[in-house]
């Protein structure tokens, strides 16, 4: 499979999630387990151009796909826009939820680039935040699409 | 927790799929989006001996049109057939149903032929494709067959699916130009309904002429309220009629009762959420 752009062939037992295998074989450990049941979103990365919660995939149905997680995302040591709408308007406290959060959030502005504040609400809906009470999620997925006013510091980070 | 150990096989046709699941015998699973499989393999509620994936059978995949019906293969992504032209246009409730199934990351893995070979009684879809009399193809050993939806739902995750047999894609008969709507009612985001109705109704002139509705979580399969069917046949699609033909909802049903809410709170709910579905799929 591909993963943020490198090609990797690997023999894994039948039985591995995705999300083991980014993290124990290749080290990819920006992409996190937040839950047991497939609920929490934490996982979140990119297969085949669309989200999906890496725990709840195997890495043998992945076989031949093109991955990308968190940390494929920043180019030539810039944060990718939605990373830094994230950092400037405050989107995260403990920043568990964060890597899938950003992840999901991205796939929310692909599907549609300037979604309201309810489609935003609902394309966030199978990621958890313990912390933050969403609202500067929202804001930043926001920022991101360019619907609000983006703070300077957005504009020289990204 | 991660699944016990298995062997995995990836056809890349379904005679081939058949043959693997022949090959392995009783103690095969078949993993479609493997949204509801994973977890339960990962909770070590099941542990199959061979693992059968239907990821790669192109032919499984898709929707098409077939004269007065529209086909969903199996292997169909929820998130696929949300966007689906025909689908929308033809067999509006089930786009309306998989619009509040699961989340974005669950839609974009699982699958049409998986939720309802699943069979879970607090599925999304169950309830849509008996009120629209789906019929559900099903290759075996033998050949293939054609199962109605009354008779494809069987008990609590259980179907007429036999162990050796795959189902391949589920007819729809078209219905352009009817009203739809499902109406699901959940206490926390992304989650299975603790009742949900499903509405598709044919309105003409303010007038119902023809009705289908059905009810999700009610009983130990989808349920249709052919009660409430009868009586809003003729009615004009007013919230005064409407109430009175839902009131009927509950007719004939075993809701579960369990930490979510009672069988008697469940009957309730059916009435409530009938009218609504009734009446937003009337335009009322
Ligand atoms: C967090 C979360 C939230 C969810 N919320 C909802 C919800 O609100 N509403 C809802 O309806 N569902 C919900 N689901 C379940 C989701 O709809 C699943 O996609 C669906 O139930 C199973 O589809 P699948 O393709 O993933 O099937 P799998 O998990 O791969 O398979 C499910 C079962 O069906 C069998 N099977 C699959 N395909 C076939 C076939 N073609 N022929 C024969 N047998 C087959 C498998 O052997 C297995 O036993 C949720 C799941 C998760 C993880
Ligand atoms: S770890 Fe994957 S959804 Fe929680
Ligand atoms: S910032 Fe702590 S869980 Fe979201």
């Amino acid at each position: 499979m591909t993963v943020d752009g490198a090609s990797y062939t690997d023999d894994v037992e039948p039985r591995m999630l995705l999300v083991h295998y980014l993290r124990e074989r290749l080290g990819k450990t920006g992409t996190v387990v937040g839950c047991d049941t497939s609920n929490c979103g934490a996982c979140t990365v990119h297969l085949d151009g669309r989200s999906v919660k890496s725990c709840n995939v195997l890495a043998v149905q992945v076989d031949g796909g093109e991955v990308t997680t968190i940390e494929g995302l920043s180019q030539g040591g810039e944060l990718h826009p939605m990373q830094a709408a994230f950092h400037e308007c405050h989107a995260l406290q403990c920043g568990f939820c964060t890597p899938g959060m950003i992840m999901q959030a991205i796939d929310v502005l692909n599907d549609n680039p300037k979604p309201t504040e309810e489609q935003i609400r609902e394309g966030l809906e199978g990621n958890l935040c313990r912390c933050t009470g969403y609202h500067n999620i929202v804001r930043a997925v926001q920022a991101a699409s360019g619907q609000t006013a983006v703070p300077a510091a957005i504009e020289e980070s990204a | 927790m991660i699944p016990a150990q298995f062997e995995y096989v990836a056809p890349t046709t379904l005679e081939d799929a058949l043959q693997a699941l022949a090959d392995a015998g009783d103690d095969a699973k078949i993993i479609a989006g493997g949204q509801s499989l994973l977890p339960v393999l990962r909770m070590r509620l099941n542990a199959p001996d061979v693992v059968i994936d239907l990821g790669r059978i192109e032919s499984l995949r898709g929707v098409r049109d077939d004269g007065d019906a529209i086909v969903v293969g199996a292997m169909t992504r929820h998130a696929d057939v949300l966007t689906d032209p025909l689908v929308r246009e033809n067999a509006f409730v089930i786009t309306k149903a998989v619009e509040v199934l699961a989340d974005p990351q669950v839609r974009h893995r699982g699958t049409f032929g998986g939720a309802l070979a699943h069979a879970d009684p607090a599925g999304d879809l169950g309830a849509p494709a008996l009120a629209l009399d789906a019929e559900f193809v099903v290759a075996g050993p033998r050949g293939t067959r054609t199962v109605a939806a009354e008779d494809f739902f069987v008990d609590l995750f259980t179907t007429a699916l036999e162990e050796n047999e795959i189902l391949t894609e589920v007819r729809i008969p078209k219905r352009a130009g009817w009203g739809a709507h499902y109406e699901k009612f959940v206490r926390v985001a992304h989650q299975w309904p603790i009742v949900a109705v499903a509405a598709a109704v044919k309105v003409d002139g303010g007038t119902i002429r023809e009705a289908r509705v059905g009810l999700t979580n009610m009983g130990s399969t989808p349920l249709r309220a052919r009660a409430v069917e009868q009586a809003l046949v003729g009615q004009p699609a007013t919230d005064e009629a409407v109430r009175a033909a839902a009131a009927s909802a509950a007719e004939g049903t075993d809701p579960p009762s369990d930490l979510n809410g009672d069988a008697d709170y469940r009957r309730h709910l059916a009435t409530v959420l009938t009218r609504r579905a009734v009446l937003a799929a009337a335009g009322a």
